[in-house]
């Protein structure tokens, strides 16, 4: 059967094709389709779970593959952040049934806060990598890396950048796939728990076993290169492998050779690779990984080369590989014109911008709003995280000052307030953020005796990667309805000393909440409640009547609303966009907005 | 065949059902296809493109710089930003009814298009089309992006017969729409036929 599909799906269907039992992960562009593909096909008997962070994604995995099962773990790399505490334990403990744990890697950053690179987190957690270089390879090494976590008893890391995971490709897959049988939980606590006697052992073990990877490593068919017998190669791996390949379709004259597992390094096969060649250009992606090893095999073995690549400038360090750019790389390197022709646009006139912001109608800008009227005049911090409502930082509003990882906002305000005495700490998260690493943050709060006030926007999605349920909202990944968890109860009981539900399209009762919280020694917390206007699709439009208005634009200037615009020199309401939302209007001076659902 | 389609837009235009129907159709012509969509924040309102790779010669996913064989552009300023796509003989399908960014309102640009079209003819071989005429006798917008691929058909330089591509709309669209559908399939084909 023929599919086509997203690289993403491609592992998806590569760990269905291989019998995976169980697959968790959290959403995270651009890994999140893994987990949704799952859910599409065909799963009788797999457990499937949006979990609420990484950390314990992998965790409900290594039991499943401590029983014998195979498990697959989904996350972006600066989630594999957030899952290295366990994953640096597990390395050492190991497992019995397959465990991939993909950790998609996202250079550019597209939409990333960093441009790690998972192939180093392979090398310091000492486990085996996998590096795809397209969906259908994808496919097929996802297969492979749960043989090779078996054959090892260890967890493995594959990982996809962005151009892999969201490049459609058709894929052929069996008809029939199941599910594997496993043995079950066999107890060993001298195997299962992890002791320092038992680290010192496996450490040593870890380390011979990964020579014998290293060497399995260098007979792996997507380890290979082009027989090609130059003075003159060209090292890369993953995407850039595609990006090297497209640039040379019609120069043959230069060995290619393709890395697919970084880690453990196959060194006899990067060894027999560069028989006969002097030099070599390293193209890949995120850090210089593989031309790290490249130096550290020449000095090994005496081997007299000259290593091009990031660490002398060739390539640069930051940013996304190319067709274009590897094809001026590799058009220098051999004194070959590779580089295609392309309309010279130099003269061409100035382009508009259209900078991501929130939507039309979004509830988090009359939250953000409502927070700016209260604080008015006054010295505030706003601390803002990882979601949608980073948008929020954009002109007219203005309302993020830091932004730095998951849950950190709420953290941060703390710190803001015990350096300043003079200042209101705010902190904004949404709902999906908040049960991912948001909750604790308040314990330390409370505990910490910080004075702040913490704003949930609980959309009741996670929009940004959009919109996978969460304990908040009532549903599963099994398909179950399931009781909803409950933030006010949970801050409640956490001592959080005042915690108000309010409704932010209500603008007067918004402000005046913020106001009273502000009014409050400790820790408040103000829940935004209102459905992301995404899921809910409102009808209701508003308009402008053009007796009434006076044209003095507030309407645009405080909010703006992308709906808000000038036609003619009259502020009117663009009606495909306008949700109704009726922020504007509770704005308008003179009252001539109307036609929306909170009159 | 092989064959570089790229389409670009607006979020919101109605790009990625154009790019599918394509290569649906390249496919259920025995053609090896790969793309790859814009994906995430960029899709609210921001700039947004499909790209479609036909044949068996394709490696990277995106397609490489002056290699298009043609762009479909939704929008005047996104022909102009993807114009690099181009190759020296492809065409560009142009519609010259503008999109203002959404934050025109906050900072106005003065942006209308024009300059960017007047622009385009003489940088490349384009087919200009009217989103506003053209989708004028179908009281909707919501058919420009069928209307285009038919143009985008009708030209000849699309490589598909344009049977496969109307037994894939009739698949994909929503049944009360087909018939509409299929008009603005038509319309567009017949425009397609009569440029250059
Ligand atoms: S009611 Fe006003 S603020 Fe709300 S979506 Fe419509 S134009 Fe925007
Ligand atoms: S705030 Fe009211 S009066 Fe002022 S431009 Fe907007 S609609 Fe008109």
């Amino acid at each position: 059967m023929k599919e086509y599909v997203m690289g993403n799906g491609a592992i998806a269907l590569g760990a269905l094709t291989a019998g995976v039992n169980l697959v968790a992960g959290y959403p995270g562009t651009p890994s999140s389709e893994i987990i949704e593909t799952v859910s599409k096909y065909p799963h009788e008997g797999i457990h499937l779970e949006w979990s609420v962070n990484e950390k314990a994604a992998l965790e409900v995995a290594a039991a499943a593959s401590y029983s014998g099962a195979r498990s697959l773990v989904t996350m972006k790399q600066v989630g594999l952040n957030v899952a290295s505490d366990p994953l640096m334990s597990l390395a050492y403990v190991g497992v019995k049934g397959g465990m991939v744990i993909v950790s998609a890697d996202d250079p550019g950053p597209i939409s990333s806060q960093t441009e790690q690179d998972t192939r180093r987190f392979a090398d310091f957690c000492r486990i085996p990598v996998f590096d795809p270089s397209s969906p259908e390879e994808a496919y097929e090494m996802i297969q492979d890396a749960f043989d090779y976590s078996e054959k090892y008893s260890t967890p493995v890391l594959f990982r996809p950048t962005t151009r892999v995971c969201h490049a459609y490709a058709s894929i052929e897959i069996p008809d029939e796939y199941s599910p594997r049988e496993f043995e079950g939980f066999v107890k060993d606590s001298r195997k299962w728990v992890i002791f320092p006697r038992l680290s010192y052992n496996n450490h040593g073990m870890i380390e011979k076993r990964n020579v014998e990877i290293g060497k399995d490593f260098s007979a792996y068919k997507f380890n290979s290169h082009n027989a090609k017998k130059t003075s003159k190669a060209i090292v890369t791996s993953g995407i850039s492998y595609s990006y090297v390949k497209e640039v040379l379709k019609t120069y043959e004259d230069v060995r290619i050779i393709r890395v697919a597992t970084a880690y453990p390094f196959p060194e006899d096969f990067m060894k027999d690779s560069l028989e006969g060649v002097k030099e070599v250009l390293c193209i890949e992606e995120l850090s210089p990984y593989i031309e790290e090893q490249i130096l550290k095999t020449a000095g090994k073995f005496h081997i007299d080369i000259e290593v091009k690549g990031k660490l002398d400038g060739t390539v640069p360090h930051n940013g996304e590989m190319s067709t274009e750019l590897a094809s001026r790389i590799i058009s220098e390197y051999l004194g070959a014109d590779l580089v295609s022709k392309v309309a010279d646009t130099d003269d061409a006139p100035e382009l508009p911008l259209r900078p991501p912001v929130l939507c039309a109608g979004c509830p988090h800008r009359a939250s953000f709003y409502a927070v700016k009227q209260a604080t008015k005049g006054k010295k505030a911090f706003y601390c803002g995280d990882i979601g949608c409502y980073t948008l929020g930082n954009a002109m007219p509003l203005d309302m993020v000052d830091t932004c730095l990882c998951m849950g950190a906002g709420i953290t941060m305000a703390q710190g803001f307030d015990h350096t300043h005495d003079d200042s209101y700490s705010f902190a904004f998260v949404g709902d999906s953020t908040f049960f991912a690493s948001g909750m604790t943050g308040v314990v330390n709060a409370v505990y910490n005796e910080a004075d702040m006030i913490l704003c949930v926007l609980d959309n009741s999605t996670t929009a940004m990667t959009g919109h996978q349920p969460h304990p908040g909202t009532g549903r599963n990944m099994m398909g179950d309805i399931v009781d909803k968890v409950d933030i006010a109860r949970i801050l409640e009981a956490m001592g959080v000393v005042r915690v108000v539900t309010v409704d932010p399209l209500d603008l007067e009762l918004s402000i005046r909440t913020v106001k009273e919280c502000m009014e409050i020694k400790g820790v408040k917390a103000i829940i935004f409640k209102s459905p992301c206007i995404a899921i809910t699709r409102p009808e209701k439009k508003c308009g402008v009547d053009t007796e009434k208005c006076i044209n003095c634009k507030k309407c645009i200037r405080e909010i703006g609303c992308p709906a808000l615009i000038t036609a003619d020199g009259q502020v009117t309401i663009d009606t495909n966009l306008c949700t109704g939302c009726n922020l504007c209007a509770q704005i308008c001076p003179v009252h001539a907005i109307g036609g929306g659902s909170h009159e | 065949m092989n064959k570089d389609i790229l389409i670009c837009g607006v979020g919101g235009q109605g790009t990625v059902l154009a790019s599918k129907i394509i290569a649906a159709s390249a496919m259920d012509e025995g053609n090896t296809v790969h793309s790859a969509e814009t994906i995430g924040m960029a899709q609210r309102g921001g700039s947004v493109t499909s790209h479609v790779r036909i044949g068996e010669d394709a490696y990277s996913p995106l397609i490489p710089y002056g290699n298009a064989d043609m762009i479909l552009a939704f929008e005047p300023a996104e022909a102009l930003r993807n114009l690099k796509y181009l190759s020296e003989d492809g065409v560009a399908i142009v519609n010259t009814v503008p999109t203002k960014p959404v934050t025109e309102s906050l900072t106005e640009t003065g942006y209308d298009g024009r300059k960017i079209t007047a622009y385009l003819k003489d940088k490349c071989s384009c087919v200009f089309v009217d989103s506003d005429e053209v989708c004028a006798p179908f009281k909707s917008s919501k058919f420009f992006n069928i209307i285009l691929l038919g143009i985008a058909s009708g030209t000849g330089k699309l490589g598909i017969d344009k049977d496969t591509i109307l037994k894939q709309i009739e698949k994909r669209v929503p049944a009360k729409f087909v018939e509409t559908n299929k008009e603005a399939f038509i319309t567009g084909y017949g425009i397609g036929e009569k440029s250059e």
